[in-house]
C-alpha cells in the first residue's frame, strides 16, 4: 500500500469522483486486481467468453465481523460468488466489485481487505475485470459492504439443477459442517465463547472440476450457505418432490463446533457454511466421485451422509443416532441461541 | 465428546426401551388411556423431539409437554413493557436469544430492533453489566427471564451491580418459580398426569425437597431427571417402577449434578435479591399465586419496573387459543382448534408456538409427516 495512506481514514471525498476517488481506485483496486481488463478503466470491462452456456450470479456480503478466524470479508466475496457459479458446474472467468464503505474505515482496512480478495480470486483462477465503490456517512453502513457478481461458462452436457433429484441418489457433503456459522457465532464478544475453529471459507470451483471429470450423473448441487445443510435439502426435496433422508451418525461435525452448538443450543446442520456442498448424485457413481474428492483439499473429508428415498414429497427427515426419526424442516427464522 | 457421548449411547438405549416396554404392560390405569408422564422442563421437550425419543418409545406411554418454557409462557403484557423500555433513546436493553422473538401485542423485540431501537443478545447478565460499564451514558436494561436456573445468576449480577456502585443497570425481572406452578397444573380440573420428568437446571439449584409435596399429597412420583436421551429414559424407566409397584416417591436421577439439598451458593444471590410476587400472570395458565419473583426493597434501585414507572397490565390470550388444556395434558398440540392454521411458528398465537422448546412448535416443526415416514 503506498505509504500516503497510512494511517489514513475513508472520507466522503473517497466516493465523490474527483481526485480522491481515482487515485483511490488506481492505487488500491487497479494495483491489487492487477489485469488488463480493469487497467483500461473504461466504465465497463470486455471480453470474449468461450463457447457453452454462460452462468451469472450476484451476491452481497455484510459479515460482523469483517476479520474472522479462517477469512475476511473480502474472501468470502470472492468464495461465495464463485460457489454459486461452480454449483451449476459452470467455470467461474470474471468477477465484478462494488463497494460501500462506511466514513471513517481505515484505508489499511480497506487494502488488506482487496489484497485478500486478490489473493482468494487467484486461487479460483477468476480476474477481477470492474467494479465500483460509494461512500456513505458514518453510522449509514457497518463499515465495508461488498457486492460481487460473476460470470462464467457451464460445458456442454453438464446438467446440474435443483429439480433434478431421483430416488436412490446419494447425498455427499465435502467435508465438516457448521465451521463457518460457529466461528462467526463465537467471535462475537458479547457470548464470550472461544472454541478452536475457523470457518471453512474455501473456493469450491476446483473440487467440483474434479468431480465432474468423473461423472456426468451429478443431479444436484448447492452449497450449504445460510440455513445450513438442512436448507439446501429441503431446496432439493420441494424442487424435485422427492424425500430425502440423512443419518445423524454420518454427518461430519467437529468436536469443536459441536461444543459451541452443545453450549448455545444450537444445531449444526443450520449453522452457515461457506466452503461446503451438497451434491446429490446417481448412487452407481457415488464411490468414484467421493474417491476424487477426497484427494483434493477442499474434498478430503467428503462423505455420504443421506439419499433420496421414497416418502413424502418435499420432506426431508433425520434418522437421529437413536434410531428415532424426526423432520427437519428450514427454519423460520435466524437460530438463537436458548436460555438454559 | 467426552461428557455428552457417554449418554446418547444407542446400544444402553436400546436397552432400557426394552425394559420400558415390558413395564408398561405391566402397569394397570383405572380409565382406559396412555400412560401419561409430564415433562415439565422445555429443555426436556426440546431433547425429546431432538434425539426422537417419542418415535421410539411405545404406543402406551405419552409425554405431555409441561409449562417449563420460561419464554413461552411468557404474557403479551411482559413483552409490551419491554417494548416500552426498548424504545426510550437512551436504553441499550438487553436480554437472551430466544425471548427476542416472543410476540406482544403488536410486535416483537425483534421488530423493535428492526425499527431501530438498541437491543442486544447477550448470554447471561453478567455480559449486560459489562455495557452498562462501557456505556456510561446509557441506561442499560437487562430483560431477566427463566425459572430458578437462570435467577442465581441475575440475582449475583444485580449485587455486583451494587458492589461496583454501576448505577445506569437495572433489571426487569420476569423471573418465576416452579412449585406454585407444578401445583397449579396438579389442581386444574381434568388434569391427567401419572407422573413428572422432574427439571434437571432447576434441581440443581433448589435440590429434590420442594417436590416432596407431589408425592406426599397428589400421590405422583417425580424424577429429577438429566438432558442428555439416556438421562430421559433412565428417569422414564424410574417413574414406570414406581407406577408399576404403586409407589409415588421424588427420586434423583441427575445425581451427577443435583444434590437433594439444593445448591446454597445458588440459592443465597436469589434470598438477598428478590421477593415472591402475589401473583404473576402466565401466558396459557392465567395467574398463578406466588409464582414469579421480583427485585426486593434492598436492591429497588435497580428495578427497572420502578425506574421506568411500569403500570401492570393483564392482556388475555385470544379466545381461541388452548394452550392451558395442552399445557395440562387435556389436549395434544393438534387437537387444538388452531394448531397449524391460525397458530403456526410464523404467526404464532398461543404461548406453545412461540420457542422451539414449546410443545405446539416442536410438535409442528419435527412432528409433521412423521407417520408417512414410519409407514414406508
Amino acid at each position: 500500500m503506498h505509504k500516503k495512506y497510512k494511517n489514513k481514514n475513508i472520507t466522503m471525498a473517497h466516493g465523490s469522483g474527483g481526485k480522491a476517488s481515482s487515485d483511490l481506485i488506481k492505487d488500491i483496486f487497479v494495483n491489487t486486481f492487477d489485469n488488463d481488463y480493469l487497467s483500461t478503466m473504461e466504465d465497463q470491462a470486455r471480453f470474449n467468453i468461450p463457447a457453452g452456456q454462460i452462468a451469472l450470479t450476484t451476491d452481497s456480503y455484510v459479515v460482523n465481523p469483517i476479520f474472522f478466524k479462517g477469512g475476511d470479508i473480502g474472501k468470502l466475496a470472492v468464495t461465495g460468488t464463485v460457489n454459486d457459479l461452480a454449483m451449476s458446474g459452470a467455470k467461474p472467468l470474471y468477477l465484478t466489485c462494488g463497494l460501500i464503505l462506511e466514513e471513517g474505515l481505515p484505508i489499511e482496512t480497506l487494502d488488506k481487505i482487496i489484497q485478500s480478495m486478490q489473493k482468494t480470486a487467484e486461487e479460483a483462477g477468476v480476474k477481477i475485470v470492474c467494479g465500483d465503490t460509494k461512500v456513505v456517512e458514518k453510522g449509514s453502513a457497518d463499515q465495508i459492504f461488498i457486492n460481487t457478481a460473476g460470470v462464467g461458462v457451464i460445458d456442454k452436457g453438464v446438467e446440474i439443477h435443483s429439480y433434478q433429484a431421483k430416488i436412490g441418489d446419494k447425498i455427499i457433503v465435502n467435508g465438516f459442517i457448521g465451521d463457518h456459522g460457529a466461528t462467526i457465532m463465537q467471535s462475537r464478544a458479547e457470548l464470550g465463547i472461544s472454541a478452536d475453529i475457523e470457518s471453512d471459507c474455501q473456493v469450491l470451483n476446483h473440487l467440483v472440476g474434479k468431480m465432474l471429470s468423473v461423472s456426468n450423473n451429478i443431479h444436484s448441487m448447492r452449497d450449504a450457505t445460510r440455513g445450513g445443510v438442512v436448507t439446501v435439502l429441503n431446496e432439493i426435496a420441494q424442487d424435485s418432490k422427492v424425500c430425502i433422508c440423512i443419518a445423524e451418525n454420518s454427518v461430519p461435525v467437529r468436536v469443536p463446533t459441536r461444543g459451541v452448538c452443545e453450549i448455545l443450543g444450537l444445531d449444526p446442520l443450520y449453522l452457515a457454511n461457506e466452503g461446503t456442498l451438497v451434491c446429490v448424485i446417481q448412487s452407481e457413481d457415488a464411490e468414484a466421485v467421493l474417491a476424487i474428492m477426497r484427494q483434493t483439499k477442499a474434498g478430503k473429508d467428503a462423505c455420504i451422509i443421506g439419499e433420496v428415498v421414497e416418502g413424502p414429497e418435499g420432506v426431508v427427515s433425520l434418522n437421529t443416532l437413536f434410531g428415532g426419526t424426526k423432520i427437519i424442516d428450514k427454519l423460520v427464522g435466524d437460530q438463537l441461541p436458548r436460555i438454559c | 465428546m467426552k461428557y455428552v457421548d457417554e449418554f446418547r449411547n444407542p446400544e444402553q438405549a436400546k436397552k432400557i426401551l426394552k425394559e420400558i416396554e415390558i413395564l408398561c404392560t405391566q402397569i394397570e390405569l383405572a380409565e382406559d388411556r396412555p400412560i401419561q408422564i409430564m415433562e415439565v422442563c422445555g429443555g426436556h421437550t426440546h431433547s425429546i423431539f431432538r434425539y426422537g425419543l417419542n418415535q421410539l418409545l411405545p404406543k402406551k406411554l405419552d409425554f405431555v409437554h409441561g409449562p417449563g418454557c420460561p419464554v413461552c409462557v411468557l404474557p403479551r403484557s411482559v413483552i409490551d413493557n419491554c417494548i416500552l423500555i426498548a424504545q426510550h433513546d437512551d436504553v441499550i436493553f438487553t436480554t437472551f436469544g430466544d425471548a427476542m422473538r416472543v410476540p406482544g401485542s403488536d410486535k416483537s423485540l425483534l421488530d423493535l430492533k428492526a425499527e431501530g431501537a438498541d437491543i442486544r443478545m447477550v448470554y447471561s447478565p453478567l455480559d449486560a453489566l459489562t455495557i452498562a460499564k462501557k456505556n456510561p451514558k446509557k441506561r442499560v436494561v437487562f430483560f431477566g427471564l427463566g425459572f430458578e436456573t437462570t435467577m442465581p445468576s441475575t440475582a449475583l449480577s444485580v449485587m455486583q451491580a451494587k458492589k461496583e456502585g454501576i448505577n445506569n443497570f437495572y433489571l426487569f425481572c420476569n423471573h418465576i418459580t416452579i412449585i406454585p406452578t407444578i401445583k397449579a397444573v396438579l389442581d386444574s380440573p381434568g388434569m391427567r398426569i401419572d407422573g413428572f420428568l422432574g427439571p434437571g437446571h432447576v434441581s440443581l439449584i433448589i435440590g429434590t425437597q420442594p417436590y416432596r409435596f407431589i408425592a406426599d399429597d397428589y400421590h405422583k412420583p417425580l424424577v429429577a431427571a438429566g438432558f442428555e436421551p439416556l438421562d430421559i429414559l433412565q428417569s422414564v424407566w424410574m417413574i414406570l417402577k414406581q407406577l408399576k409397584n404403586g409407589e409415588a416417591k421424588i427420586e434423583n436421577q441427575y445425581a451427577r449434578l443435583v444434590d437433594d439439598a439444593g445448591n446454597t451458593s445458588a440459592l443465597n444471590p436469589i434470598a438477598e435479591v428478590f421477593e415472591l410476587r402475589d401473583f404473576f400472570e402466565w401466558r396459557g395458565l392465567g395467574s398463578i399465586n406466588h409464582s414469579g419473583v421480583k427485585i426486593n426493597e434492598k436492591y429497588g434501585a435497580f428495578d427497572a419496573e420502578v425506574a421506568f414507572n411500569l403500570k401492570e397490565v393483564t392482556i388475555t390470550d385470544p379466545d381461541v387459543c388452548q394452550c392451558g388444556e395442552v399445557l395440562k395434558g387435556i389436549l395434544k398440540p393438534w387437537q387444538c382448534k388452531v394448531f397449524g392454521k391460525e397458530c403456526t411458528p410464523e404467526t404464532p398465537l398461543g404461548a406453545l408456538m412461540v420457542s422451539t422448546e414449546g410443545a405446539c412448535s416442536a410438535q409442528y416443526s419435527y412432528g409433521q409427516n412423521i407417520d408417512l415416514i414410519n409407514k414406508k
